[in-house]
């Protein structure tokens, strides 16, 4: 076990020589979690908002799934895409298994009801407050989802932010449908897992320090759109 | 007080066909109770009126009810014979005690409903550059609307209901938390709308605005209309004891 100072300063030299191993993984890991983010939330956003909305039987159970979705091992959802994708499996065809689309594929599915169920809830707030508005203007349904998703638009980062922050930290699903191949599928989270069971400390280390870096940083960035919106009562 | 307003622009639009407004046997149940207890009502469009009544009454339901914001548990609304279609909403507006303002600026607010209601973008421009003058918003167009004082706030729920040319306009105690010169500005575009052809139904505990803005008063009491008079009767000599008591300030039970 290498001495922790030493990893650190070795960690520290690699983040400020833009040491290319370390840089190419946290690309890979940028590219698949924002892609799986934006996705999920072109689907989850509108989805959210029509379940706010919309009054049908059954809809507390679709609830009550959809938030206990929220919270499905990311291994269950690796699983379930390694089975869609394998060769024996209904899209073996498209020989997806292994690459960084897999991984956006599982990462989607991870976020999708993260980011469904919490702009569900905001949007809901927001519904009630302009129902009698809505009604007396005899907007329709997708004409108030519409007004809905802009006009909590700023609330509904938050939305996106955890589901960013479900997908840069994931492990499971990733490592079975990346494969964590070296220069290929291997990401931050995996790179990490990794090289410590090898004893390469320093760059998981590293590899640490930007993803709690990057935490911080779009945390940083949300609250200051937040905070901007608040002053001008948008949000 | 609004004069210099260019109220013409915003002009009378005749969708006819929306008058009369009838009511049968309306009830509406809610709890076990029933708010609005088999009531009859006909508005031919020609005149101001005003519903007056205790807390409870039923006065603001009775609104909702007519603009179709909550069905009625029994009873038939018909206007000009049919029920109520996209011409009849296309047609009528409301403004609530408590604006519903979007989170958007002022100008955006009023974009917004006539973007709803399917007007295009040159007159949509047009209509919300006169509503905003006509409401003296013009150099608040571009602040939050939230961010308005409550007077401002109501003038801006008064210009977007103005902005769509309602035949029938809803007033639902649109001044009941302002200071009088807010109160004053809001009366005024009331009368605007009236002089654009809007028909009026006003809710409000001000006798002295029902006084200003009344032709005819509706007097509610446990969800029925127990008056239902030429203003100047009412008040000069209100035919129920429960009309009697409100207008002296006496608790009727």
């Amino acid at each position: 076990m290498q001495d922790l100072g030493q990893a650190f300063a070795t960690a520290w030299a690699m983040l400020t020589g833009f040491d290319p191993a370390l840089w190419s993984v946290v690309l890979l890991s940028l590219k698949v979690s924002l892609g799986a983010v934006a996705i999920a939330s072109a689907l989850g956003i509108p989805l959210g908002a029509m379940l706010a909305v919309a009054r049908f039987p059954g809809r507390g159970g679709v609830l009550v799934l959809l938030n206990a979705m929220m919270g499905l091992p990311p291994v269950v959802i690796g699983l379930l895409v390694y089975l869609l994708l394998s060769a024996s499996g209904p899209f073996g065809v498209l020989h997806l298994l292994y690459t960084p689309t897999a991984m956006v594929v599982a990462q989607t599915l991870l976020v999708l009801p993260i980011v469904a169920a919490l702009s569900r809830q905001v949007i809901e707030d927001l519904a009630l407050e302009y129902a009698d508005y809505f009604r007396s203007l005899g907007l329709g349904r997708a004409g108030a989802v519409a007004t809905l998703i802009y006009d909590a638009r700023f609330s509904l980062t938050t939305a996106v932010l955890a589901g960013f922050g479900r997908a840069i930290a994931e492990v499971g699903a990733v490592m079975i449908v990346g494969g964590n191949i070296d220069r290929v599928t291997r990401v931050m989270t995996t790179t990490i897992a990794l090289e410590t069971s090898k004893g390469n400390i320093a760059l998981a280390l590293a590899l640490g320090l930007v993803l709690i870096l990057i935490a911080v940083l779009v945390n940083v960035a949300v609250m200051g759109l937040r905070a901007t919106a608040a002053r001008a009562a948008y949000a | 007080m609004l004069d210099a307003a260019p109220q013409h622009r915003l002009g009378s639009v005749d969708r006819a066909g929306i008058f009369p407004l009838v009511a049968e046997g309306l009830v509406f149940e809610a709890g076990g109770r029933r708010l609005v207890d088999g009531l009859d009502l006909r508005l031919d469009g020609a005149e101001r009126v005003v519903i007056l009544g205790p807390n409870g009454a039923g006065k603001s339901l009775l609104l909702k009810l007519l603009d179709g914001l909550v069905a009625p548990s029994a009873g038939r609304i018909a206007w000009n014979g049919r029920p109520a279609d996209m011409a009849v909403r296309a047609a009528t507006a409301m403004v609530f005690q408590r604006p519903v303002l979007l989170r958007r600026s002022v100008a955006a607010n009023l974009d917004h409903a006539l973007a709803a209601r399917g007007i295009n973008g040159v007159e949509r421009r047009q209509r919300v550059g006169d509503a905003l003058a006509m409401a003296r918003l013009s150099p608040l167009a571009a602040q939050p609307a939230r961010l308005l004082s409550g007077g401002e706030q109501q003038r801006l729920a008064l210009a977007r209901a103005l902005a769509l040319q309602p035949r029938l306009l809803f007033l639902d105690e649109p001044t009941a938390s302002l200071d009088p010169a807010s109160t004053l500005a809001v009366e005024g575009l009331i009368e605007a709308a009236r002089h654009a052809g809007a028909a009026t139904v006003l809710v409000t505990h001000d006798r002295g605005q029902a006084r200003r803005h009344a032709d005819r008063i509706l007097f509610m009491q446990s969800g029925r209309v127990v008056e239902d008079t030429p203003a100047d009767a009412f008040f000069d000599r209100p035919r129920s004891a429960a009309g009697r008591a409100y207008l002296e300030g006496r608790i009727f039970v």
